[in-house]
């Protein structure tokens, strides 16, 4: 989230979509009631009538998969009906670049496609530059090839008859949704959006986001209360887990993974591109502090100068290679992995293809899983259809402590750090993780020690192992670590800061080896103030930002982007509603931001006559020019998102373009991959969804009571006429089949679902929950994620498990 | 007014006191709150933030202190600015989560093709794991990619999870996992 959860009452309109945020967060409705007091219009778009849908104000179905098409018609629209915010796109957007000569799209296929390898060469995804280096604009935002004119371009094809017929949403919902979100763009409103897997789990995934991003950006919604992308996690700790870097393409803090790309530490110090622009702070210039903080943390006094701070020890990815989840399962499913540790998660239900991935687990020698419960991971090789005498994988099970058994942060959606304390000890021989962690790693570092002829053991002997207190893992020693020390006395602007401190914030953090952080975005979370996650002061008034209660990274900043929530003067767009206002009077006379921590200390672009300030630097920090995108130079399919089926669809012709599919889209060819797209025997869409009483695959819910009585087994929603199509009645046992797995349902038929007209044709499409699995209850049903393909989103690889292609039928 | 936990008790206490008497007959919701009061008065109270969904609501755990430290009720944090006291099913349900008689409360083996778990202990099942480990890892390391460049890497285990783990042990198993010369690292935020 840009924002955080009680920022939603400050929203003027609430577009719900790729999400139910009633069933799956509930509590954000809270907020979100208290904004519709206020006046606040509530939107859902899904492709069943949700508990979400009955509490808004308007809903409109589509059919799944089709977001980019009905998102690319409000930026139709917006554009056409002239709703956007003019100051706010020239000012702080990439609105006004020039676009490389090169650049174009052309019936679904940007510039630079290479057919054989299913990428694209971006050499012309870029902008025309001048002689200084800094991109060409055009404020008045009439050159054909400024990024503006190149976008209405691109969504002129958008109109209400085609994407009607491609969404299967009635033209006259569409243009009152268009008309309702689009008067935020109206200077002083705020419009927000609420996305969670709905939007991410497709093969265009990212382009779903980036589209809401486009029209946030043309409404003037980012920066301000009320306003941003707000991503829903799905986990209590999904946040704080990928800014701690437990993914293959990044280390703590985004910093890239190490590759051959930057064969040194010197290459990687320098890789982040410069900006000429005096006025962008294009802080990721800054990385190298960061990177070696984090050396300093990873191998402590082993990290030295001579040493590259310990760079060579880190591996490296291939370039370019994907090393993700799907591939993960890919490998292991060919017989690449020996070994398999799946530490608090239940992979054989919870990721797409559960059917490859459990024939994957009995090809490894040994596998691990930390867990609560048993689950479909740690009782695979007795599950349906399996001969334990035949599965020769090794299965070791550790027993997990749950939350109140042990001590820890946890950072949710809105990147709150917040502390948890231990209210008891774990039951029974239960272990906490860290303590797991920590006592496995005193072993391999024995192993190692004790091995003379050991392979390459530097990084295992040396990475900095410190952190128990009596013999016990201590989360304290940890926080303060990826907090970070001064290593050495650190004089900085006439204050010296002593060896052993801790560091205030990340602009304090040094290249040079005197200060460690094991994550700069975390730096100023555990100072010698305190704790500050644990901290429990709330705000008396304001608009809810409650600055004093728990930390927010980066530097307890509530709202990101904020200073594009006011003018060049540095006055709020919504004085009632404002996160930072430009103070001229204070700091001693010579202004300062009030409100939130701003994006940085510097003073508003123009000064008070309306001349332009030197010391100002533009508001969106992280990129290199200084200016929000609009134009997506960097991914892998494409800088504008473009509407494409599902890898599994409905349709044989995609309306917009010739190409069927997003053409960039991994798939896989096991035994076990099997992809079907018009194909009779599987004629309806199919998607996934939770539950309120469950909790993704179920694993630690379905073994509580009264979660389980109020949501006992697996359910198939389907409209009445499908239903009478197929001759199933309420509450009848049926078959879900997919090209990869079927699951046994009770089938719910609801006017929840209603058949969509699709290019002319009635198409239906049904709903399953992921909760279950065969492990427990017995007749409760399986993983709804036997049906789902190994195909996803070619820049983030997550799996399209919300839209596939299955059959129903009565058993 | 924001009424605080304790603020609320007082004025339910003295909504007793009074024998609140709404217009249609007694009104029970105070006397239901006393009654929790009284139950939970000795009772330790520690906050949390609920272990599901990403949105950080605030809980109270009551635990016994007397009866050797059982949690004896979980509620919503009314102090709490997200969610103010409330609590969706799944975070009403917490203690069922601690006290589950499902749980899995010993380290378990299941050897190549047996049929059956057995016990093991922490030591035996520690010392195993990271034999196996080493083993794995010195078998696939590899220095150099096939076009010959330094990689340094552990080709031969896989890694996932966990989000369900604390900022500080998800820190500490990507330090453990990147030592080990591990690349192939996902977790529940890639799908």
């Amino acid at each position: 989230m840009t924002n955080h959860w009680i920022d939603l009452r400050n929203s003027d309109c609430i577009l719900i979509m790729g999400s139910n945020a009633a069933e799956n967060h509930p509590i954000s409705f809270k907020w979100i009631t208290d904004a519709m007091k206020r006046g606040a219009k509530v939107i859902s778009v899904d492709p069943r009538f949700t508990r979400t849908s009955s509490k808004a104000d308007f809903y409109a179905a589509l059919r799944s998969g089709t977001d980019i098409a009905f998102l690319g018609g409000m930026i139709k629209y917006i554009i056409e009906n002239e709703k956007f915010f003019k100051d706010y796109l020239v000012d702080y957007t990439d609105a006004s670049f020039l676009v490389s000569e090169g650049f174009e799209c052309k019936d679904g296929l940007f510039s630079g496609y290479d057919k054989e390898s299913k990428k694209y060469n971006k050499a012309t995804w870029a902008f025309v530059k001048d002689e200084k280096g800094n991109p060409k604009k055009d404020p008045t935002l009439q050159d054909p090839r400024c990024v503006f004119q190149l976008l209405k371009t691109h969504y002129s094809r958008y109109n209400l008859d085609t994407v009607s017929a491609t969404t299967g949403t009635p033209k006259e919902d569409l243009l009152k949704v268009y008309e309702m979100y689009s008067a935020t763009g109206e200077k002083g409103k705020a419009g927000t959006i609420m996305y969670a897997m709905g939007w991410t789990q497709h093969t265009v995934g990212v382009q779903n986001i980036r589209a809401m991003s486009i029209i946030q950006l043309l409404l003037g919604n980012m920066g301000v209360a009320g306003g941003g992308v707000n991503a829903l996690r799905g986990e209590s700790n999904v946040q704080g887990s990928t800014d701690q870097g437990i993914l293959f393409h990044i280390l703590p803090g985004y910093l890239s993974t190490p590759s051959p790309a930057w064969p040194t530490l010197a290459d990687y110090l320098k890789r982040r591109p410069k900006s000429a622009d005096p006025l962008s702070a294009n802080w990721w210039q800054n990385e190298p502090k960061y990177m070696v903080s984090l050396l300093k943390s990873f191998f402590g006094d082993a990290a030295t100068p001579e040493n590259s701070f310990g760079y060579d020890w880190l591996p490296k990815v291939d370039t370019g290679k994907p090393y993700t989840w799907l591939d993960i399962f890919d490998e292991m499913h060919k017989g690449n992995f020996t070994g398999f540790i799946s530490w608090g998660q239940n992979p054989a239900a919870s990721g797409a293809n559960s059917k490859k991935t459990r024939a994957a687990l009995a090809k490894l020698d040994w596998l691990v899983n930390v867990n609560i419960f048993h689950g479909e991971t740690s009782s695979f090789w007795k599950g349906p259809d399996v001969d334990p005498g035949k599965v020769k994988t090794e299965v070791f099970f550790l027993p997990c402590a749950v939350s109140v058994e042990k001590e820890g942060s946890i950072t949710n959606s809105g990147r709150w750090m917040q502390w948890r304390y231990k209210a008891v000890e774990p039951r029974g021989e239960a272990w906490p993780d860290g303590e797991i962690i920590v006592e496995l790693m005193n072993r391999l570092k024995e192993l190692y020690k004790q091995d003379k002829k050991a392979i390459f053991p530097e990084p295992i002997l040396n990475v900095k192992w410190d952190y128990a207190t009596e013999g016990k893992f201590d989360a304290h020693k940890l926080a303060k670590e990826i907090n970070g020390y001064f290593l050495k006395d650190v004089t900085i602007q006439d204050k010296t800061y002593k060896k052993g401190e801790l560091v205030p914030g990340f602009a304090l953090l040094q290249a040079d080896g005197s200060t460690s952080s094991g994550n700069w975005l975390y730096c100023n979370s555990y100072t010698d103030k305190g704790n500050m996650a644990a901290r429990r002061t709330r705000e008396k008034e304001g608009i809810g930002l409650h600055p004093q209660w728990a930390w927010c990274w980066p530097v307890n900043r509530r709202i990101i982007y904020n200073r594009a929530s006011v003018d060049k003067f540095g006055n709020p767009w919504n004085k009632e509603r404002a996160v930072i206002r430009w103070d001229a009077a204070a700091g001693e006379g010579k202004g300062a931001w009030v409100g939130d921590v701003p994006d940085g200390p510097w003073p508003p672009m123009l000064k008070a006559d309306g001349a332009p300030n030197p010391a100002t630097k533009y508001p969106f920090i992280m990129k290199p020019e200084g200016f929000a995108s609009m134009f997506g130079g960097g991914l892998a399919d494409g800088p504008f998102p473009e509407h494409y089926e599902p890898i599994e669809c409905p349709v044989e012709k995609n309306l917009f373009s010739a190409q069927l599919t997003n053409p960039t889209a991994p798939t896989y060819a096991t035994s076990d991959d099997i992809y079907k797209s018009c194909d009779p025997r599987y004629p309806f869409v199919g998607t996934t969804y939770r539950v309120c009483e469950h909790w993704q695959t179920g694993l630690m819910t379905r073994w509580q009571p009264w979660l389980l009585e109020a949501q006992p087994q697996l359910f198939v929603e389907m409209s009445h006429e499908l239903a009478k199509l197929r001759g199933i009645n309420n509450g009848d046992r049926v078959l879900v089949e997919s090209a990869r797995g079927k699951l046994e349902a009770v089938a719910i038929v609801t006017i929840r679902f209603r058949p969509f007209t699709v290019q002319g044709s009635v198409i239906h499409e049904v709903g399953i929950p992921w909760h279950y699995g065969w492990v427990y209850p017995k007749d409760g049903g399986d993983s709804a994620n036997l049906l789902t393909p190994s195909t996803g989103d070619p820049n983030t690889r997550i799996p399209e498990s919300k839209a596939f292609m299955v059959n129903v039928k009565k058993i | 007014m924001k009424v605080t936990r304790r603020s609320f008790f007082k004025i339910t206490g003295a909504s007793v006191a009074g024998a609140a008497v709404t217009g249609l007959g007694l009104d029970l919701k105070p006397i239901i709150s006393h009654a929790q009061t009284l139950k939970l008065r000795h009772a330790k109270e520690t906050t949390t933030i609920c272990c599901y969904c990403g949105v950080g609501c605030g809980l109270i755990v009551h635990t016994n202190q007397a009866g050797g430290g059982q949690v004896i009720n979980t509620e919503g944090d009314p102090d709490h600015p997200i969610n103010e006291g409330a609590l969706c099913a799944k975070g009403a349900a917490l203690s069922q989560l601690v006290n589950n008689e499902n749980r899995i409360l010993a380290p378990l083996y299941r050897a190549p093709n047996s049929t059956e778990w057995q016990h093991v202990s922490w030591d035996w099942a520690l010392s195993n794991i990271a034999k196996r480990i080493k083993k794995s890892r010195d078998a696939s390391f590899t220095a150099k990619n096939a076009k010959g460049e330094t990689v340094n890497r552990t080709n031969g285990i896989a890694h996932v999870g966990s989000a369900a783990l604390d900022n500080e042990e998800c820190w500490l198993i990507q330090a453990m996992m990147r030592s080990l010369g591990l690349v192939y690292i996902e977790h529940q935020a890639r799908i």
